[in-house]
């Protein structure tokens, strides 16, 4: 049943990867794409691969349930591949309100590097701590990832926006920023690969170091370690030499894969610019000609007016019945639950700012791209920065 | 204050901007736009009329959207500093040591920021009650003139309201046939019409408007349930400790409940039993699958007299598990948290020179008893015991605490060679004969223990309030966000047939379901006014 999962999984990936390139023949070859009902054939594909995919995926979900005995979302890996299906499931959604494919060419890289990303984690179905033994979790986890989903569709749209709105053509703040956002979606992918390619080569390298305690422990690194832990000691034959020692108080580890991640996003970020010979969000220029601003604007607001009920419900409501029956308080300012309640916020005051003060358009799409930032935020360094806390108590 | 009235006849509270039957400008400051400014429907706001008193600058500032999405964005990041570090609650030390010790100085600043106990602070408190004060102002001052206006509303509307809305559109030599068909897809479509002198008003979803108003009450309930767990005793929150076999009070019951502790459990997940976690268990090591404590709850039967023994009546038996919390009478028993105490150990009476045990024993830490007699003439006696050792500064053996964490004794050793008995010192893994070689020695059997189950006892009046703000907010924000208003005006002028629509989101749906409601008639589809205004000013 595992493997029969994990087979499903991957030709779910696979399906999505394939329908991408669909999506930009499906804006290449037709010519008025304004707010209009057909779809063309390379659309048809392009929709039609993504809920094969979306099935093969929902199948992997159902098969890991039934192998695991509970929902499959309750490590990294669950939770994040969970969170990349959500994104999928909400693109098919506003498709079918909007029928624009100009959306999936958008979505689909990002849903890809979600996934991918979620398969850097380890893969073990594990079993659940007592707190965690509840289905109130289940729900309040798959409702948050959802949610999270549909308001990251607003991102998408958002994105598409700011590559149509903001003039190319001369070098100012706005054009920075959005390729700033560019170059994260790249870095994410230069993790990706550094992670597939020191795995695939089985790199290991072990240090005793002292840690704030003054304790010697070990530590194992799978990436040549650049920045060494604090007082670290090579244990490895041969194993890379750090070029850095850090404070016991840093994580010296997760500084070197970031570095790693970063220094490959550079390297991949430069490589693209070479073969475009101008910024990406400039080479996308060409696939947004045909959109009308006022559109996507409204896709892009009506995916959080969509998205923030469900983020409300699954993030604050469920979340503080489930923390009521396994913490006895709804409500402990744990760190996870304190950025759920930023998110919220963040979104209150977009609706605010856009129903209010009428910011519309792109400073509206800036929000929505700010907005997924600190989804990104909750999900990538809260999880493994900051939390810790979200364990049980008394063990 | 006067009242303004309207040229339609429709007597207009001061401070009205577009007439709330006909839609004509009242205030001429709203002329230079293009486009109306349909929020609120141009209604007499309090905040927008009045600004003489201080009561009118401090209601002008809490309904001012502004000031509510900056108290909104200071609240968001406020936030955010609390989660850079464990707040108090979450550490072990006492604060003044934990922060400089695990950050240096980085921590210690923390520390004397305050940030430690960040959303317990006077300021974040205040924040949150000036947002609560923001959405109740706010609400006050647009709902009832909003409600008023939407109520007062007329079918027939003024000219400069119609050309002015965002979707507008005019036809001529329309047939009475096209306008009963576009009647016939109105109704199709849900939408309530209304005919006025052959003009046309259909509209849909007017109670969406209210969901952000029912939103702000859930949230004012909210944050009102809140506040109540200031109230002394709507809200008990207290650490229970109940060895196994033991019995205790249940606090803040008024001595009413007991709970008695059979037994703690815990549990871990078995490799060999769970082969589907066999690798994660390898990976993570010992995973805890169960905490349990199997319970009795009793309820005194006789009157509360001091020094009396309660009579208690067996209410009923649970095992109060996480997630599982044992609940009566408004009262909620959690499993939190346990400890394992020692309760007893026992030793062999060895002779050094044949390695043979001439007898054991057993003492219980809590009471340890002053002579175990082995028979045969062997015997223990107990000259002094540390239940919780340590050397004094004096270098002299002494106790921490009453609890045995540490326990050591000073033995003598009776035997028939030595009648007037050998002296042992024996701590936890050490022993110490004071007179030199011994005979006779206590060698170490085992340690039996005994858990403490860790309970919270819950209870929280103030959750009706919680439980009903939080239904509100959602069905306020659903209401909102998933329906919205839309109106479509139908209007003969000068032997023409009007059309103009507004709606208060989502334009482009609007605009799609006018192209249905439109459909096999002569009539025109209005035009997106405002998209022609931006195309005008982008220049193509
Ligand atoms: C955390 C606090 C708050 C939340 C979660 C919240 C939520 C909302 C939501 C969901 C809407 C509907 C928005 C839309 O449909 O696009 C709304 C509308 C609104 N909110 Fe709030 N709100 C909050 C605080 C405030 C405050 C402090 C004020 C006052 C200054 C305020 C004033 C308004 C106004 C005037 C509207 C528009 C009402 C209308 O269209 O008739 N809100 N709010």
């Amino acid at each position: 049943m595992a493997a029969l999962s994990s087979n499903l999984l991957f030709i779910a990936f696979i399906l999505y990867l394939v329908a991408t390139p669909f999506y930009g023949g499906a804006i290449k070859s037709k010519k008025e794409l304004n707010e209009n009902k057909g779809t063309n054939k390379w659309g048809v594909i392009a929709v039609a691969l993504t809920i094969v995919g979306f099935i093969a995926q929902l199948g992997y979900f159902i098969t890991r349930w039934i192998a695991a005995g509970h929902a499959p979302v309750s490590n990294m890996f669950e939770f994040t591949t969970f969170f990349g299906m959500a994104l999928v499931g909400a693109f098919i959604i506003i498709y079918f309100i909007y029928r624009t494919s100009l959306l999936g060419l958008f979505t689909m890289p990002v849903a890809l590097l979600v996934i991918a990303y979620a398969s850097m984690f380890p893969k073990d179905i594990s079993p659940l701590i007592p707190a965690l033994q509840s289905y109130w979790l289940h729900i309040h986890v798959t409702t948050v990832a959802i949610g999270e989903a549909i308001l990251a569709i607003s991102f998408a749209a958002g994105v598409i926006y700011l590559v149509k709105a903001i003039d190319q053509t001369k070098s100012n703040k706005r054009n920075f920023w959005l390729e700033v956002v560019m170059f994260s979606l790249v870095a994410v992918l230069g993790f990706v690969v550094v992670s597939t390619v020191f795995s695939a080569t089985g790199y290991h390298e072990k240090f005793n170091w002292t840690d704030k305690h003054g304790k010697v422990n070990v530590m194992e690194y799978t990436m040549p370690a650049l920045t060494g832990p604090n007082e670290g000691e090579l244990l490895t034959n041969e194993g890379f030499k750090p070029l850095v020692e850090m404070p016991a108080i840093i994580n010296a580890k997760k500084l070197n894969t970031v570095i790693w991640s970063l220094m490959a996003g550079l390297v991949l970020y430069g490589f693209i610019r070479l073969v475009l010979r101008k910024r990406i969000a400039a080479a996308l220029k060409p696939f947004v000609k045909n959109i009308n601003l006022d559109f996507v604007d409204e896709i892009s607001y009506r995916s959080v007016l969509i998205g923030f009920p469900v983020f409300t419900l699954g993030g604050l409501v469920f979340a503080m019945i489930w923390a009521q029956m396994a913490w006895s308080r709804f409500w402990g300012w744990d760190p996870k639950e304190v950025w759920a309640l930023i998110t919220w916020l963040f979104y209150a005051a977009f609706m605010h700012l856009r129903l209010s003060k009428g910011w519309h358009g792109e400073k509206s799409a800036w929000l929505a791209v700010i907005g997924f930032v600190i989804i990104m935020f909750n999900l990538v360094a809260v999880n493994l920065i900051i939390a810790g806390l979200h364990s049980y108590a008394g063990s | 204050m006067k009242d303004v009235k309207c040229e339609c006849g429709h007597v207009n509270p001061h401070g009205t901007v577009l007439c709330e039957a006909c839609g004509k400008i009242l205030d001429e400051r709203e002329n230079k736009d293009q486009l109306l400014d349909m929020r609120y429907e141009g209604s007499a706001r309090r905040s927008q009329t009045y600004n003489k008193t201080i009561i009118d600058k401090i209601w002008n500032f809490f309904s001012s959207v502004k000031v509510g999405v900056w108290l909104i964005i200071i609240t968001l990041l406020a936030s955010i500093l609390g989660t850079v570090l464990p707040q108090k609650m979450y550490i072990d030390l006492p604060p003044e040591v934990f922060y400089e010790q695990e950050y240096g100085w980085f921590g210690k600043l923390y520390y004397q920021l305050g940030l430690h106990d960040l959303y317990g602070s006077w300021w974040y408190l205040l924040l949150i009650a000036m947002i609560g004060i923001s959405l109740v102002i706010c609400s006050l001052d647009r709902v009832v003139p909003l409600y008023k206006a939407l109520k007062a509303q007329r079918v027939t509307r003024n000219d400069g309201f119609l050309k002015r809305q965002r979707l507008f559109g005019t036809n001529t030599g329309i047939e009475d046939k096209d306008l009963h068909l576009v009647k016939e897809h109105l109704k199709e479509k849900r939408y309530h019409v209304r005919e006025e002198n052959g003009d046309l008003l259909a509209e849909k979803g007017r109670f969406s408007r209210w969901g952000p108003y029912v939103n702000h009450v859930g949230l004012i309930i909210f944050l009102f349930g809140g506040m109540l767990r200031f109230i002394p005793g709507m809200y008990v929150n207290e650490n229970l400790w109940v060895k196994e076999g033991e019995t205790a009070a249940v606090p803040e019951t008024g001595d009413r409940f007991y709970l008695q502790n059979n037994q703690f459990i815990l549990q871990h997940y078995d490799k060999d039993q769970n082969k589907t976690f066999e690798k994660a268990l390898e990976r993570a090591g010992d995973v805890v699958k169960n905490y349990q404590s199997n319970v009795v709850l009793y309820k005194r039967v006789s009157d509360n007299l001091p020094g009396e023994k309660p009579e208690l009546k067996k209410v009923k038996e649970y095992k109060v598990r996480v997630n599982h919390p044992l609940t009566f009478e408004g009262y909620s028993i959690f499993q939190a948290s346990y400890r394992s105490e020692l309760k007893a150990m026992s030793f062999f009476l060895l002779n050094k020179n044949t390695n043979q045990s001439v007898g054991e024993l057993k003492i219980d830490l809590q009471d340890p008893k002053e002579k175990y007699d082995l028979g045969n003439g062997y015997a223990v006696k107990i000259l002094n015991y540390f239940p919780d050792f340590e050397f004094a500064k004096d270098g002299e053996p002494s106790t921490k605490t009453r609890v045995p964490n540490n326990p050591a004794f000073v033995f003598q050793m009776i035997s028939p060679e030595k009648p007037e008995g050998e002296t042992s010192f024996v701590a936890i893994k050490q022993t110490i004969e004071p007179f030199g070689d011994n005979t006779y020695k206590m060698a170490f059997k085992g340690i039996e223990t005994k858990n403490t189950s860790g309970f919270i006892v819950r209870k929280d009046s103030t959750l009706w309030a919680i439980i009903l703000g939080g239904i509100l907010f959602m069905i306020g924000v659903i209401q909102g966000a998933y329906w919205n208003h839309r109106r479509i005006w139908i209007q003969q002028k000068d032997g023409q047939i009007w059309i103009a629509a507004h709606t208060n989101k989502n334009w482009y749906g609007l605009k799609q379901e006018i192209e249905k409601v439109l459909r096999d008639t002569k009539l025109n589809i209005p035009e997106d006014q405002h998209q022609n205004e931006k195309s005008d000013k982008e220049g193509n």
